[in-house]
């Protein structure tokens, strides 16, 4: 008789709980219309970045390509010429790939690199339709001529505040494919920038 | 007017109240639910996600409605209706309030305790066909605990009715309800109401006694095959017997449509009985955010070792009582 009306106290005590926590704060955060700043160092999409002067880091050495442990970023390096010179040194990347449906994002790439070339951002919004479109390009990856030289992740100590959800805005390939144009990266990253806690570049640019 | 046109049209309005009552409780449900584990609940369509049943509505609608091979074509399809039709027509005789021109209610038969537990009885057959012509051995599994379940856990309640019957005097329910002006059964008969609303939960297959679907046991047990439109009718058949239990208990224990010790008589007596439902209704979402179910034979033998005796007990000692003291 006891342990029954300790059960019938129990079920009292269990509907007191759940009725107090109708009303308690929820910790939901509505993601697509709120989002929460990530962490400083978040591993997140690629971006290829630039000197000062508009030029390439990426000297097409292929270190990040065999540091990488998902083998996820295909690298084909070309000589520059005279006439067309993309990157300082002697070669640049023709082609550049990262396949993100394979990387883990661990940033092996990132430490590897001789030029700083390539590094993560906290882009984290890349879903898409196809898979293909989850490969990125050198056209993708690289910043775009007209917005800045990408920041390196010491250089963005706190991370980049409200850079959250621009990836959604880029146009994926899918959309490419509808008629979009890609340029659009330029715009949105060019009005992100704008205003956002990018650090002056500590280092001595070539 | 003519009578049936009358009844026709009441019908109708009726009809509407119920379906529309359906889907929102629906949502409060989900909303309710979601509050008590610290989620959002549904937010998306519409404000406040007002709009979801609409939307659940046309996603059900539009899924393909299957039927597996091994189904007995005609039971299968006809079984989700006899779930529906048995829910529904229980309103024909529950009142909800009264003005002076008369009991609002299509009808209000003498014996309306009666007929109520006649269909509610008939509703079993819904869930117990369903899985039977699924010819799949879970929804099987699912039926035979629900018949044995809603048979077990009938009598119990049956039992409930009759105490507030031999306090009443008459069997009609808005009889009942004019007979607790000054004293609502809930005070007399407390025992006959907590029997009632542990009863009425597992007729309705609601936790903590939702055996009939466990999910972990049984995947979704009677209604395992169906998909689309036919599962919807099961659901809707389900929200409108909750709804259903919840307006009887407020008419037989909670004094109806009388207002509580008469204050507020400005306040209609239909908002009272609104009131009441929407408080039991509140209360089996509170229960399904806290209780876990049953296992089987803890239900079995709670149904009949404690709930049939204690509704007995109470039924006799009622019945000296009024036999002794008179109404
Ligand atoms: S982050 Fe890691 S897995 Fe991804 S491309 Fe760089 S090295 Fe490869
Ligand atoms: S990104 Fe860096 S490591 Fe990779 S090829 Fe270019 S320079 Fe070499």
């Amino acid at each position: 008789m006891r342990k029954q009306l300790y059960n019938v106290g129990a079920i009292l005590k269990g509907l007191s709980i759940t009725f107090r926590f109708m009303f308690a704060k929820r910790p939901t955060i509505e993601y697509p219309s709120v989002k929460k700043q990530h962490a400083p160092r978040f591993h997140g999409l690629h971006e290829l970045r630039r000197y000062a002067d508009g030029k390439e880091r990426c000297i097409g050495c292929e270190l990040c390509s065999s540091a990488c442990p998902a083998n996820a970023i295909t690298v084909i390096g070309a000589e520059n010429t005279p006439e067309d010179r993309k990157s300082p040194g002697e070669r640049h990347a023709a082609r550049y790939e990262i396949d993100e449906l394979r990387c883990i994002f661990c940033g092996m790439c990132e430490e590897a690199c001789p030029t700083d070339a390539i590094v993560l951002t906290p882009r984290f919004e890349m879903s898409d339709y196809k898979r293909g479109a989850l490969i990125y390009s050198k056209d993708r990856l690289l910043v775009p001529a007209d917005a800045g030289v990408g920041a390196a992740p010491d250089e963005r100590p706190n991370g980049i505040p409200g850079d959250l959800g621009r990836v959604a805005e880029i146009k994926s390939t899918t959309d490419i494919e509808r008629g979009y144009s890609a340029t659009n990266r330029g715009e949105i990253l060019k009005k992100q920038t704008r205003g956002l806690a990018i650090l002056p570049p500590q280092r001595e640019d070539v | 007017m003519p009578d049936w046109l009358i009844i026709l049209i009441k019908s109708a309005i009726l009809l509407l109240v119920v379906v529309t009552t359906f889907a929102y409780a629906m949502l409060a449900e989900r909303k309710v639910l979601g509050w008590m584990q610290l989620r959002p609940g549904p937010n998306r369509v519409g404000p406040w996600g007002l709009m979801q049943p609409a939307a659940d509505a046309a996603k059900l609608i539009l899924k393909e409605d299957l039927t597996p091979r091994t189904a007995d074509p005609l039971i299968y399809r006809l079984a989700p209706f006899i779930s529906l039709l048995t829910a529904f027509s229980v309103y024909a005789v529950i009142p909800f309030g009264a003005s002076n021109a008369g009991v609002w209610a299509i009808g209000t038969p003498n014996a309306g305790i009666l007929f109520l537990l006649a269909i509610t009885s008939i509703g079993v057959y819904g869930i117990t066909l369903g899985g039977w012509a699924s010819g799949s051995k879970y929804p099987l599994l699912g039926s035979v605990r629900a018949t044995a379940q809603m048979i077990s856990y009938e009598l119990g309640m049956s039992l409930s009715f009759i105490g507030v019957l031999l306090l009443a005097g008459t069997t009609s329910l808005d009889g009942i309800v004019s007979a607790q002006e000054k004293w609502w059964f809930i005070i007399p008969q407390f025992v006959g109401f907590i029997v009632y609303i542990i009863t009425a939960v597992a007729e309705t297959n609601r936790v903590p006694f939702d055996l009939v679907e466990a999910e972990t046991e049984l995947v979704a047990g009677f209604h395992t095959e169906y998909s689309g439109l036919r599962f919807g009718l099961f659901f809707i058949a389900e929200y409108v017997n909750m709804l259903t239990v919840s307006c009887i208990a407020s008419l037989l224990f909670l004094g109806g449509w009388n207002a509580p010790f008469g204050i507020l008589p400005m306040v209609p007596g239909v908002v009272w009985f609104i009131l009441k439902v929407a408080f039991f209704m509140f209360f089996y979402m509170w229960l399904r955010a806290t209780l876990p179910r049953f296992r089987y034979d803890r239900l079995m033998a709670f149904g009949w070792k404690v709930l049939l005796p204690l509704a007995t007990l109470n039924l006799v000692v009622t019945a000296i009582i009024v036999a002794f003291l008179g109404h």
